[in-house]
């Protein structure tokens, strides 16, 4: 360590109170939202681009360690930043500064708590997240969590006056301590009963197989609630639509990463072995979880809501490839241990940047329109075409499709799935390739679900005539915008780099031997050896443009470039209006009666002699009804039960004092 | 290590079976039904042969030829005449859902493949790895019985049982004895013959093949 | 450099140029089997030079979008046809993509084709997009399963490694191969949209999936998406040879092949485009909620394809 370098972690921690300094800056004028949006929100992204250098310059270097004087005595505070923090790192910095900056032309005067207050909110959330990343002990670990829980909690029901929104905040908060739970519990098994919470001790406590899976079906279901897995999904899509879309945007491009990072950090860091059934099951949900999230978001009419869905579609496939890599990582087969890894961070990363820029542009939307349900949305493109075109980036990266990013994390999953024939356990050799199918499914379908979005959103004639004058992004959110979206293009193109960067973190995971996938050279990308797979971004862009530039300029020059303009035509039908398109209901309607058996339908069908026949369908989660229900409903009866205690005369109460002494002082003898 | 040529025929033909039971499977109509079970005991004549020219177990010619006259034209044949007598010609299964059924038809190949995995391992005949075919194609046909109501295709489903089990004794010790196969070539058939009898008397009472009305025959 | 790029050029020259080619070829032998005369296997180039030369007209509210998605489609289809190995497996470009990169190729023009529907505001053009979509959705399961037995046989994703290991293995019976074949041209049938699942000639708007997604476009942009989905057609029949029949293609070291490959490689496209009549002819188109069925059948075999690789083929 050489003295006049500054270390990552120093400059982690710089940020960290930086961020809290800018939050509490915020409280100095409280309604004055000219300095809060103008000023502190475009410092704040500034100190997130140093946060993503410093994660950056992290990813390679050795692990840097520091005990802080903070915390409760004897109890301090360790942090901690190794590479797969540094990866975590940079992906906060690198979304949240596009965020920050959209953030500083999002808020207006009028809405929902003042800016002041939701600046503090918001810059402790990002200085939560920061510390759930370098915590180096449990108690750090839980404190900056509940702290995220509850600062994203206030963020959520930032609009308050709503009483959904209230309901959804609730339902969040109780499914984040659920969870939360869930990781107290982990740590409580994993420390295994030396009562020393620092990682070190977790790692160094040599667990048996029982409680090694104990704690690790914990952490799935602890970091599973923050994430979205199935059946812990549910406040996702009610707590998405409900908070303001810059939040909307980092809780679902950045918060939902920080339970990866703690599954990842368990899982392959904390707990020094693993078995195979854990990847089978997490392989099993995260593929379930795909399916489910995508298939609802198919169905969904609110623009959100339909990212909410997708969000968990892409948490599923991340929680997939984590399941593949355990397997590949128990069968010592580290090279393809290591390229379902490189698939799986990279589409962290990934999620990061078009998730957080697609919610961003949603909050666009509803800005210039006052509209979030699909069906009344439409043909934005001519009246914004800013936020449509860098739209158009986020879709194509989240449809997985070349040469953008989305399907770079594609194409090393999938090579990875179609790798596992190669797997000792021949029932595994034959089932994972048709785990590849429902994968394949996912994605697929997510490129369905991204034309329902896009298409209905900005597409098409506008459904509503008021839609003809919205305005386009402000300046701040465009620059936010483009920040995102030239992150898109840039893990796009230059996977080459990307996959270089990730190898620190793959290695800190998968054991120093494993073959990393890379490059045979700058130009293609290659899952384990050049023979077997390869792609280049860079071709493909080339290629295209090229083939199109040609095309251009041959049609121009051998042929007239005369264009006329006239109505639509469509087949010649005069009486066009613009709602016989298709409406978000009717775009996701073969979907809904493909997958019938998924969803809970609630439909009524008008009958022939109706005046004013109305047709409703309404679209339900089969488990809201199947596990939520019961379980509220129990929990209700248990406190009926419970309630009879309760009188309101005092000297029954009194009496409860008395016997509780008396039993107090029985055993106390 | 490349098989023979007859080892590969007999691969294919095996997997030719597997096809014609998911085919089975997702059949809805009564007719197909029967045209298909008479494919499948066409590829089991066939496939017997080739066993029988690869391995020149003599014996193995009569059982070919056997099954083909019972199980190519006979029993299709028997079936046919039922069905256009009993006038189901135009029956279809309403089927709940091919697609799950299909997943699971692959569910249990895929656990038949391994089942017969390390048989086939120890084994050293040139059929060996078509035993795990032949598991699945025996549970595939106990599946169709399992999800259908009509009558007629649930005997179809046993008798296609039967051929997954004539071609598991094909592929694991190149055929039963003489004796033990032409006894239960006469069950078969005689079998068939009652199943035909008891269909006019089940359509007599009920006025109908769907066996779910023999629920009713429950003691309350 | 230039020497490697010559045949590259050439290539991606040959299949654009034939790409029409073929599916005149496939419309006369359909012609042929319903005892028509058939207009002649240059139609195709007639319309596409009939198309260029009229003036493009364009809905009032047809966005940059619109005019852009018929050159990205073309684009697309002549970066796969520079990609997939036709007539020889030693390109340059060929490492830019494996099998899983092309779909992903497909997949982009695909979604171009179906913003560009959908960029109108009619209610056929939503109606196309949404079909094919959504007939997309259900036969990328299948193609992938389709390619895990090639891929298993190679060991590889590139189809550059495919050919040449196919091509130069001790013949053999592959029912895994057949299997995988049969699944491959269904879901090319769906892919293509072609009868069963979707009808080029239809005329009636209802039963329409790509068509319906193209009936705002006129004139040179219309000659473009024609011009592209014939190559998109000439694209997958080079990708199924490639999987499944590469018996003729050229790979290094074996130059002596180089006479013999453009007559193999007619061969079978005369042979695969005259079956594709054959199965148009025969065939009735489905309703579009049976195409999952149709796509599920093709899911199985290439399922079955995989597990026959991994059972009996050891």
């Amino acid at each position: 360590m050489v003295p006049s370098q500054i270390l990552p972690l120093e400059v982690g921690l710089g940020v960290l109170v930086f961020w809290v300094v800018t939050g509490l800056l915020g409280l100095l004028a409280p309604h004055n939202l000219r300095f809060v949006s103008r000023v502190l929100f475009p410092v704040s992204a500034a100190g997130s681009l140093v946060l993503a250098g410093a994660g950056l310059a992290g990813l390679e270097g050795l692990a840097q360690t520091a005990v802080l004087a903070l915390g409760l005595p004897d109890l301090p505070f360790h942090v901690r930043l190794d590479a797969l923090s540094a990866f975590f790192l940079l992906l906060l910095g690198a979304a949240s500064a596009g965020i920050s900056l959209y953030s500083a032309g999002y808020f207006r005067a009028g809405e929902g708590t003042a800016p002041g207050l939701h600046c503090l909110q918001y810059h402790l959330f990002l200085a939560a997240m920061l510390a759930v990343m370098i915590a180096d002990d449990a108690y750090l670990f839980m404190v900056a969590w509940e702290t995220m829980a509850l600062a994203s909690y206030f963020l959520v029901i930032s609009n308050h006056r709503l009483p959904a929104i209230r309901g959804a905040g609730f339902l969040y908060l109780l499914l984040a301590h659920i969870g939360a739970i869930g990781i107290l519990l982990c740590f409580g098994v994993m420390q295994g009963g030396h009562g020393d919470y620092t990682f070190a001790a977790l790692r160094a406590a040599g667990l048996d197989r029982f409680w090694a899976s104990a704690a690790f079906l914990l952490a799935l279901f602890g970091f599973g609630a923050k994430a979205g897995f199935l059946p812990v999904h549910a406040w996702l899509p009610e707590a998405h639509p409900a908070a303001p879309s810059p939040v909307s945007a980092l809780m679902s491009g950045v918060m939902l990463k920080t339970a990866i990072y703690g599954l990842l950090r368990v899982s392959f860091d904390l707990l020094q072995f693993q078995l195979v059934w854990w990847g089978v099951l997490a392989t099993t949900l995260g593929l379930t979880t795909a399916l489910f999230g995508v298939m609802f978001a198919a169905v969904q009419t609110d623009m959100k809501r339909l990212l909410a869905y997708s969000s968990i579609e892409n948490i599923g496939i991340i929680l997939a490839g984590i399941g593949l890599a355990l397997i590949f990582h128990v069968y010592e087969a580290n090279a393809l241990a290591a390229l379902a890894l490189a698939g799986t961070l990279y589409h962290c990363l990934n999620h990061a940047l078009f998730k957080s820029l697609l919610f961003l542009v949603t909050g666009t939307v509803l800005h210039s329109t006052r509209e979030r349900s699909l069906g009344k949305l439409g043909g934005l493109i001519r009246s914004m075409p800013w936020v449509a075109w860098l739209g158009l980036v986020g879709t194509i990266g989240i449809a997985g499709l070349p040469p953008l990013n989305g399907f770079v994390s594609e194409w090393l999953l999938l090579q990875a799935f179609l790798a596992s024939p190669g797997l000792p356990s021949s029932y595994l050799s034959m089932l994972v390739p048709v785990g590849a199918a429902a994968f394949v499914l996912a994605v697929a379908l997510a490129g369905y679900v991204m034309v329902k979005f896009y298409g209905v959103i900005f597409l098409g004639r506008p459904r509503e005539a008021r839609l003809a004058d919205a305005h386009d992004a402000n300046w701040p959110e465009r620059a936010g915008l483009a920040w995102l979206a030239l992150g898109c293009v840039v893990l796009g193109l230059a996977p080459v780099w990307v996959l270089a960067g990730l190898g620190g973190t793959i290695r800190l995971l998968a054991g120093d031997g494993a073959a990393l996938p890379g490059a045979q050279t700058w130009l293609f990308i290659t899952a384990t050896s050049p023979e077997q797979s390869s792609y280049s971004a860079v071709l493909f862009l080339v290629g295209i443009i090229g083939a199109l530039l040609l095309a251009v300029i041959l049609v121009r020059k051998l042929y007239h470039g005369r264009v006329r303009r006239g109505p639509a035509w469509d087949c010649g039908f005069p009486g066009q209006t613009a709602r016989m398109q298709d409406t978000a209901e009717g775009f996701g309607q073969p979907i809904k009666q493909i997958f019938e058996p998924v969803f809970r339908i609630d439909r009524r069908v008008p009958s022939p002699f109706d005046d004013h026949p109305r047709y409703q369908g309404v679209i339900g989660d089969r488990l809201w009804y199947g596990l939520y229900l019961p379980v509220a409903r129990l929990v209700e009866r248990l406190s009926a039960a419970i309630g009879i205690l309760q009188h309101g005369r005092i000297n029954i109460y009194l009496v409860y004092s008395f016997a509780t002494l008396i039993v107090l002082l029985f055993f106390m003898r | 290590m490349t098989p023979s040529f007859s080892g590969q025929l007999i691969n294919v033909l095996a997997a030719l079976l597997l096809l014609i039971a998911f085919a089975m499977l997702a059949q809805r109509r009564v007719l197909s039904l029967v045209y298909l079970f008479a494919w499948q005991g066409l590829v089991l004549s066939v496939s017997t042969t080739v066993v029988a020219w690869g391995t020149g177990q003599h014996h193995l010619y009569y059982s070919a030829a056997l099954t083909a006259v019972l199980k190519v034209f006979a029993l299709p044949w028997i079936l046919h005449r039922l069905i256009i007598r009993l006038n189901v010609k135009w029956d279809r299964e309403t089927l709940i859902n091919i697609p799950t059924t299909m997943m699971m038809g692959i569910v249990v190949v895929i656990f038949s493949l391994n089942l017969a995995l390390p048989i086939s391992e120890q084994a050293s005949t040139v059929t060996r790895n078509t035993l795990g075919v032949a598991i699945a194609c025996v549970l595939l046909s106990f599946l169709m019985v399992i999800t259908r109501r009509k009558a007629i295709p649930q005997v179809v489903g046993f008798l296609a049982m039967e051929n997954g089990l004539f071609f598991a004794a094909t592929s694991a010790t190149y055929g039963m004895p003489m004796v033990v196969e032409l006894g239960i070539a006469l069950d078969v058939l005689v079998g068939t013959l009652i199943f035909g009898i008891f269909f006019f008397h089940i359509r007599e009472t009920f006025d109908s093949l769907d066996t779910r009305h023999l629920e009713r025959l429950k003691e309350r | 450099m230039i020497q490697s790029l010559l045949p590259q050029a050439l290539q991606t020259v040959l299949v654009v140029a034939l790409a029409p080619l073929l599916l005149g070829w496939v419309n006369q032998c359909r012609a042929w089997l319903q005892n028509k005369s058939g207009a002649g296997v240059l139609q195709p180039y007639r319309v596409l030079h009939k198309l260029f030369h009229k003036d493009a007209l364009l809905a009032e509210n047809a966005s940059p979008l619109f005019r852009i998605s018929p050159y990205v489609q073309f684009g697309c289809m002549m970066l796969v046809a520079s990609i997939v190995p036709i007539l020889a497996t030693d390109l340059p470009f060929s490492a830019a993509a494996d099998v899983i990169a092309l779909v992903g190729l497909f997949a982009l023009a695909r979604l171009f084709a179906a913003l560009a529907a959908m960029d109108v505001g009619t209610a056929f053009g939503s109606m196309g997009a949404r079909r094919e979509m959504l007939v997309a959705c259900l036969a990328e399961p299948a193609l992938l399963m389709v390619f895990f037995t090639p891929v298993l046989i190679a060991g590889s994703t590139s189809l550059t490694t495919i050919v040449e290991t196919i091509a130069h293995r001790e013949l053999m019976l592959y029912p895994s191969l057949a299997f995988a074949a049969v699944a491959f041209y269904m879901v090319a049938l769906a892919e293509n949209a072609r009868i069963p699942v979707d009808n080029p000639a239809t005329h009636l708007e209802l039963t329409m999936i790509h068509e319906a997604m193209i009936l705002e476009y006129s004139a040179r942009h219309l000659a473009l998406i024609e011009w592209a989905s014939a190559m998109k057609l000439l694209n997958y029949s080079a990708i199924g040879i490639a999987l499944f029949l590469p018996w003729g293609i050229v790979t290094p070291g074996h130059w002596a092949l180089v006479p013999l490959a453009p007559v193999a490689l007619c061969f079978k496209l005369l042979v695969g485009g005259a079956g594709l009549a054959l199965v148009e002819t025969l065939s009735a188109k489905l309703r579009i909620f049976r195409a999952p069925e149709f796509l599920g059948t093709a899911f199985l075999l290439a399922v079955l394809g995989m597990l026959v690789r991994l059972a009996l083929e050891r």
